[in-house]
């Protein structure tokens, strides 16, 4: 195969890590407002009727939505081996909740309203709270260790192996920065659920919504900025001791890091990227204005234009890490290293041109079938083919 | 069972998968199935199609959702558990996992929701094709997996590359195409077919002997029996070429299926039945047949097929060809790129081969160092137990041979018999629901449990494979998927009997304002067609004493 030399390596490398972001935007924009209606559930629905019509306003898309977090582990695994070995099995306790939880909802969805009893009903909202407010503090928690740097080493063979026993692995995630990262990403997803029951539903629920939506914004908007300055003072970032190889072998151990200085000293090389912080703050004040103002279509884009620019944020200000090591620095997972072969990165690349826009054309066409509120008469009407 | 790592890894990836594959069989199957059924409503405008495919609609998404909860978790488990696994062949072995996402999962996750709530948003024939998208996208997702796991079986298109220490892939075409993938892609998908068509028969000859929902339950067989038949046919004819695959690509699986001691002189025969013993390398009891399993497993009655004994000393060799490329490899890692090109050479020459030398790392830390007696033993570690694979075998080509016969005798009244049924065909077809199950999940056994003691034949040892986890780590997701799977079997079971019970949604009034305004059209027909219309033939579903039945009995 000689095609694939038509894209050099090192650009490559480049596009699977915009892609990667790209996945993972895909991710929390779309299954983010189904885990933020998730964790809204109780609060912004009362009554079994309320919460049926909470429930169906995401009801037909959960499924597809939630694809793009399976592939997002698909596409990890294809492109960047290195990071799905280290970091699946280094978060492994924390990783088998988020899995506990990403199980219990969708059968939460489907079975819940298959049986009348009350008891029943109650259990599977509970799983729909936790399904959806557990991986949304999780994600955020794991970006914050990211951020923070790992204690792992790749051995001779290059092997992952973790320092400390699975208790520490587990607690020791909880880290206070790691927790106010996942509380950002909480609010965040709150504030993107609460945007989408704006658009979809009406009456008390909608104003319901749109009252905590706001405060979970605006909480969202006071912990991203405490860790931007956070980063600024108090945690090491990691540097390339020398000039890097980038179309070399993706063998971590070739080259050399060391930590220290700060992760924000990228601003000063590259000052456009504050774009992505400036626009997150904006995107973020002019959602909460929207959730409190009650508009619909313009919220929700908003809150897609916040959640974007965070995680963007967070990928420009790392680049080119992936995955930081505290442990042994060297080991640390980068862009240059730690990427699947030119060839497989050419191919999926390919596969990724072909399918990506017919999933985007599919997935705008559901959802353009599906335009409009749902109303509690949807609900009680159609008791046999809606949740 | 001492409790290691490794040994509670595989544990954990066994339920898991097994337990994935209790729900995706039926969903690969009555995604077509409830596709068929709505095609036939699109084509003849009878509201009886619909409330078919909207019944046999319900019970495929209570199936489904389990499917892809459960399938979530195969996707992740590969990095948790499996750590250098998935370092080892990702590069490889990923791809087609991210591909299943692109090209197939997300077009069924996609379409599903509009599937059941899109029926007043859509028009019929808009619907119809929500409907054949989903199958698709179900059939789709089962190549990618397969092409995944074929590769495990058989790694072609991959080379090792000292740089990075992993299989790279060198040719997609050849992953994609691989013969092992091809075979095993058609073999499983028509069990899944086969699955869903005793489903759907079982569940359709329970409420006929309870003279409930006739109408339906006679169509839904018709549909079963043929499609059925189809599917159990092919599901054995495509287990041969899987058979056949073996025969050349994993010898030693396929010696281990037939408790194959010693090489046979051509024609080969085959042993249908006998109690192997591993530690005397004979077969008790044994009963063979001559010649088939030449046909089988050669296509010939002149070629040998190698026994166990045999295939050890090839193993023998391949280690000891495996310590010459670990050898050549650590030289290489040290000198990078002053690495001389006769060094390269003999690496290249004995690459293949590194796999075998890594047998050895349970015994010693330097395979270098191997004594002779330890390079025996790691040669002996590529034969996987017997006995367990041999009855596996057996109860899944057993069970396969069984399902034709079904299907042919109900596909022999629904044809030829005025759709009538006697109550022990009946009730043998309500007990038969279960047993597609155990073939499916024997087939896995014997694939997986066959190919041991590698995750990819010849390449990667199970036991490097695993993640460095410790012991706690294992038992506490153990018990937590056992919990939580246990229970949501039990929340899936109720549901589905809960809904089998309710019986279809049948809107009495629709269908015969229907049945008025074609009644000359229906005048007409001789009733006695798969899809007649309801008349006096009708009443002979199970008994004559049955009062005539109209599209829609009362209940």
């Amino acid at each position: 195969m000689i095609l694939h030399e038509l894209i050099d390596y090192e650009i490559l490398r480049v596009i699977w890590w915009a892609l990667l972001g790209v996945l993972l935007i895909g991710f929390a924009l779309t299954d983010g407002f189904d885990m933020g209606v998730g964790a809204l559930l109780p609060f912004v629905a009362k009554t079994d009727v309320e919460r049926r019509v909470v429930i169906n306003t995401v009801g037909p898309v959960w499924e597809g939505n939630q694809v793009w977090f399976v592939l997002g582990g698909g596409a990890i695994f294809a492109a960047w081996p290195p990071l799905y070995a280290v970091s699946f099995s280094g978060f492994y306790l924390a990783m088998f909740v988020v899995l506990a939880a990403l199980i219990v909802r969708p059968v939460a969805f489907t079975y819940r309203s298959k049986r009348e009893s009350p008891k029943w009903r109650a259990s599977w909202d509970w799983a729909l709270f936790a399904g959806g407010a557990v991986p949304a503090l999780l994600f955020g928690v794991a970006v914050g260790n990211v951020l923070l740097g790992v204690p792992f080493h790749l051995n001779e063979m290059l092997m992952p192996r973790y320092d400390g026993n699975f208790a520490i692995k587990f607690i020791g995630l909880l880290r206070p920065f790691a927790l106010l990262a996942g509380v950002v990403s909480l609010s965040m997803l709150l504030m993107h659920g609460a945007a989408w029951l704006c658009l979809k539903s009406e009456g008390l629920v909608a104003r319901r919504a749109r009252r905590i939506g706001a405060l979970a914004g605006m909480t969202a908007m006071a912990g991203y900025a405490l860790g931007g300055l956070w980063l600024a003072v108090g945690i090491d970032g990691f540097a390339f001791v020398d000039d890097v190889v980038r179309d070399g072998p993706s063998n971590p151990l070739y080259s050399e890091v060391a930590r220290g200085g700060s992760w924000l000293s990228v601003y000063a090389e590259r000052p456009w990227i504050a774009v992505a912080p400036a626009m997150g703050f904006v995107g973020m004040a002019l959602a909460i204005q929207g959730l409190r103002a009650g508009r619909e279509v313009s919220t929700l884009l908003w809150s897609k234009l916040a959640i974007t620019c965070v995680i963007s944020s967070v990928g420009l200000t790392m680049f080119p890490f992936i995955l930081p090591s505290t442990a042994h620095p060297d080991s640390s997972l980068t862009v240059w290293d730690s990427s699947s072969s030119h060839i497989t990165l050419f191919i999926m690349l390919i596969c990724t041109a072909i399918f990506m826009p017919l999933i985007l054309m599919y997935t705008a066409w559901v959802y353009k079938v599906l335009w409009g509120k749902v109303t509690e008469a949807d609900v009680t009407g159609n008791s046999d083919s809606v949740y | 069972m001492e409790l290691d790592v490794v040994e509670l890894s595989r544990l954990q990836f066994a339920m898991t998968a097994m337990y994935h594959f209790l729900f995706v069989p039926l969903t690969l199957g009555l995604s077509v199935i409830v596709a068929i059924m709505e095609t036939v409503y699109v084509m003849t405008g009878r509201p009886i199609w619909r409330q078919m495919t909207k019944f046999w609609g319900t019970l495929f998404g209570i199936n489904f959702v389990l499917g892809v909860a459960t399938g979530i978790t195969m996707e992740f488990q590969f990095g948790m558990n499996w750590s250098y696994y998935s370092h080892y062949v990702g590069d490889i072995f990923g791809a087609p996992l991210a591909i299943e996402g692109l090209m197939a999962f997300f077009l069924e996750a996609t379409f599903v929701g509009l599937f059941f709530f899109g029926w007043d948003k859509l028009s019929s024939v808009q619907h119809l094709m929500v409907a054949w998208l989903v199958a698709l996208g179900s059939n789709f997702s089962a190549l990618w997996i397969l092409i995944a796991n074929g590769w495990m079986q058989n790694p072609v298109g991959a080379e090792f590359n000292p740089d990075t220490m992993r299989m790279e892939m060198t040719s997609f075409f050849d992953v994609l195409f691989n013969e092992v993938a091809q075979a095993k892609f058609v073999h499983t998908v028509s069990a899944g077919y086969v699955t869903a068509a005793v489903f759907v028969l079982g569940v359709s000859a329970w409420y006929l002997l309870k003279n409930r929902h006739v109408e339906l339950a006679r169509r839904s067989i018709t549909v079963a029996a043929s499609f059925g038949l189809a599917a159990a046919l092919s599901v054995v004819v495509l287990g041969d070429e899987s058979g056949y695959s073996a025969s050349h690509t994993q010898k030693m699986k396929l010696a281990a299926i037939e408790a194959m001691w010693e090489t046979e002189d051509a024609p080969v025969s085959i042993t249908a039945i006998g109690f192997p013993d591993q530690e005397a390398r004979e077969t008790h009891y044994a009963i063979n047949i001559p010649w088939v399993m030449g046909l089988i497993g050669t296509r010939s009655l002149t070629e040998e097929i190698p026994g166990i004994n045999d295939l050890v000393e090839e193993a023998e060799v391949r280690v000891k060809s495996g310590i010459i490329a670990y050898d050549a490899l650590q030289a290489i890692r040290k000198l990078r790129d002053a690495t001389s090109d006769e060094l390269r050479t003999t690496f290249e020459a004995h690459s293949d081969d590194l796999g075998f030398a890594y047998l050895l790392l349970r015994y010693v830390d330097d395979p270098r160092e191997a004594t002779l007696e330890q390079i025996a033993q790691a040669a002996e570690d590529t034969v996987p137990t017997v006995w367990p694979l041999f009855w596996a075998f057996r109860i899944m080509v057993g069970l396969g041979f069984a399902f034709i016969g079904v299907m042919a005798y109900f596909f022999y009244r629904s044809s030829f018999k005025d759709q009538t049924y006697p109550r022990w065909a009946l009730w043998a077809a309500v007990f038969t629901i279960p047993t597609p199950w155990i073939a499916a999940e024997m087939g896995w056994f014997v694939a997986e449990f066959g190919r041991q003691p590698w995750t990819v034949d010849g390449v990667l040892p199970t036991a490097l494979s695993a993640s460095h986890l410790s012991v706690a780590d294992l038992l506490i997701t153990l018990a937590g998927f056992m919990l939580f799977y246990t229970i949501l079997f039990i929340v899936e079971m109720g549901l589905m009997l809960k809904y089998i019970r309710k019986g279809p949604f049948q809107d009495v009034e629709e269908t015969n304002a229907w049945e008025a305004r074609h009644e000359h059209r229906l005048r007409t027909h001789d009733g006695k067609g798969p899809f007649a219309p309801a008349g006096a033939s009708a009443a002979s579903a199970v008994d004559p004493d049955m009062p005539g039945a109209s599209a829609t009995p009362a209940e």
